[in-house]
């Protein structure tokens, strides 16, 4: 059910466009105005949840990470450098491996349980096909994110004609083909798919689980049907897209409908990102078992939100409560604290 | 606020990268951004398609006639009027569009596309 309200709310999300540009001509609205205000609450929300992310207290150091922390002889339990930094530099590797390999998803494990004759076996083994996905998805997403410059800068720099060059570099068809394309709706589909088949993952998914794969599928969707199929005008687009960015604003005529379900949808999908849990695209770089070195054994941490409190001596302490305690009569160790200090 | 000098170069970063299209055509781009202006031939004016057909599907109709001429081995196109032409890109196209720079490479080099037609097609007159 769950994912049938979200494919429903996509359906109603292409219907919108589709319907106040195709019937109501509200091209400007659909074209300029959605567009800005969305990627206005798109860098406000994002910045916002940072923000509310680095004002909330940090925990003490996590050691729990996998892997043999620097032990008291390093040669007969031999550190794991990457799993268990113990200093900055490890850190950053793991982090650089975490955002730009994944590689905790590499790990990943599946359990099974086998019936054999001796009773049910739980077995787990590696499981790689959610890594792999996933990897495929995000760097589509990240390639097919950048080559959308050349609409949004003009001259075209040369990074992103060599990202479309090699992108088209199969020769499939003309307008040619890009492996992004391809890929990201498989990593999608995949994404999707092992939600919908594996009741164990059916149970705990959620419509915020859904919607933002069924968004994404919707957008990357659109732009395939855009340049393959509606084959929209593209430089009458990128006159669209270049007053956007130059802050002058205005629709030429002879764009296709489905532009403007495509921008609505990329809008959505901005106004919804600080939102929701694709917020992970930041919040990886603050995983707090991730970013910090293991170094409780041979660092003093001191909780930074701690109050200043100052040691105080047994002797200082007999010296403030002397004649409270001898009239107590405790006993104290320097027998002048007894007296009341001398009135100044 | 623990780390904030971190997180907040990271968030000046982020923000930066996304803004920076705004800055980098603010260099560039000096009057308001137009579409290119094709120079259309003096002496033709009909293509074999409707303006329309031409803008948006082009590159799928040069695809096709490849295919035909080269694979099929058939040399007549006919058009949606029902007038016939010959499929050829050096003798029907260029016969009017002979300038690949003022016609051809205008649109491409804003759209950043580069398509591979010179690979096999000998480049139209004066342009190397």
């Amino acid at each position: 059910m769950n994912a049938l309200y979200s494919l429903v709310f996509v359906f109603i999300l292409v219907l919108i466009p589709l319907f106040a540009v195709g019937a109501g001509h509200m091209e400007f609205g659909f074209g300029v105005c959605i567009p800005y205000t969305a990627f206005a609450l798109f860098l406000i929300g994002f910045v916002w949840k940072i923000i509310g992310w680095a004002k909330s207290p940090v925990p003490f150091r996590i050691p729990t990470t996998g892997g043999q922390q620097l032990s008291y002889d390093p040669e007969l339990f031999k550190q794991n450098k990457l799993d268990n930094p113990s200093n900055g530099f490890q850190t950053v590797v793991r982090m650089i491996l975490e955002i730009f390999a994944f590689r905790s998803l590499f790990r990943n494990t599946s359990a099974s349980l086998h019936e054999t004759k001796g009773g049910p076996v739980v077995a787990y083994a590696s499981a790689k096909w959610l890594w792999l996905f996933a990897i495929l998805f995000h760097y589509s997403f990240f390639i097919i994110a950048l080559r959308h410059l050349r609409l949004f800068l003009e001259p075209i720099p040369f990074f992103v004609k060599g990202l479309d060059f090699m992108d088209g570099i199969l020769q499939i068809g003309a307008p040619v083909m890009y492996q992004s394309d391809v890929l990201i709706v498989a990593g999608l589909l995949f994404l999707l798919l092992r939600r919908l088949v594996d009741a164990k993952i059916r149970y705990i998914s959620l419509v915020t689980d859904y919607f933002p794969l069924f968004l994404i599928l919707g957008v990357a969707l659109s732009g395939i049907w855009m340049r393959y199929y509606a084959k929209v005008d593209v430089v009458a687009i990128k006159e669209l897209t270049m007053g956007l960015v130059t802050f002058n604003p205005h629709v030429p005529a002879g764009i296709d409908v489905s532009f403007f379900v495509h921008v609505f949808l990329v809008s959505t999908l901005m106004v919804y990102f600080p939102l929701s849990k694709l917020m992970h695209m930041p919040g990886v770089f603050l995983s707090p078992t991730r970013n910090m070195p293991n170094d409780n054994r041979f660092h003093h941490h001191v909780n930074p939100w701690n109050p200043d409190i100052k040691p105080l001596s047994y002797e200082a302490y007999e010296k403030d409560f002397g004649p409270a305690m001898a009239e107590a009569g405790l006993p104290l160790d320097n027998p002048e604290n007894a007296k009341a200090p001398e009135e100044a | 606020m623990h780390y904030g000098g971190k997180i907040i170069l990271g968030i000046v970063i982020f923000v930066g990268l996304l803004l920076s299209p705004f800055a980098y055509n603010a260099m560039t781009v000096k009057a308001n951004y137009k579409q290119p202006e094709l120079k259309l031939p003096a002496n033709e004016k009909k293509c074999i398609e409707s303006l329309e057909f031409m803008r948006t599907k082009h590159m799928q109709l040069l695809n096709e006639w490849r295919d035909w001429a080269l694979r099929d081995g058939k040399r007549v196109y006919v058009n949606h009027e029902g007038k016939e032409f010959t499929i050829s890109l050096q003798n029907t196209c260029m016969k009017c569009h002979n300038n690949k720079a003022e016609f051809c490479d205008k649109c491409h080099n804003d759209a950043g596309v580069s398509p591979y037609c010179w690979d096999c097609h000998i480049q139209p007159e004066g342009l190397k």
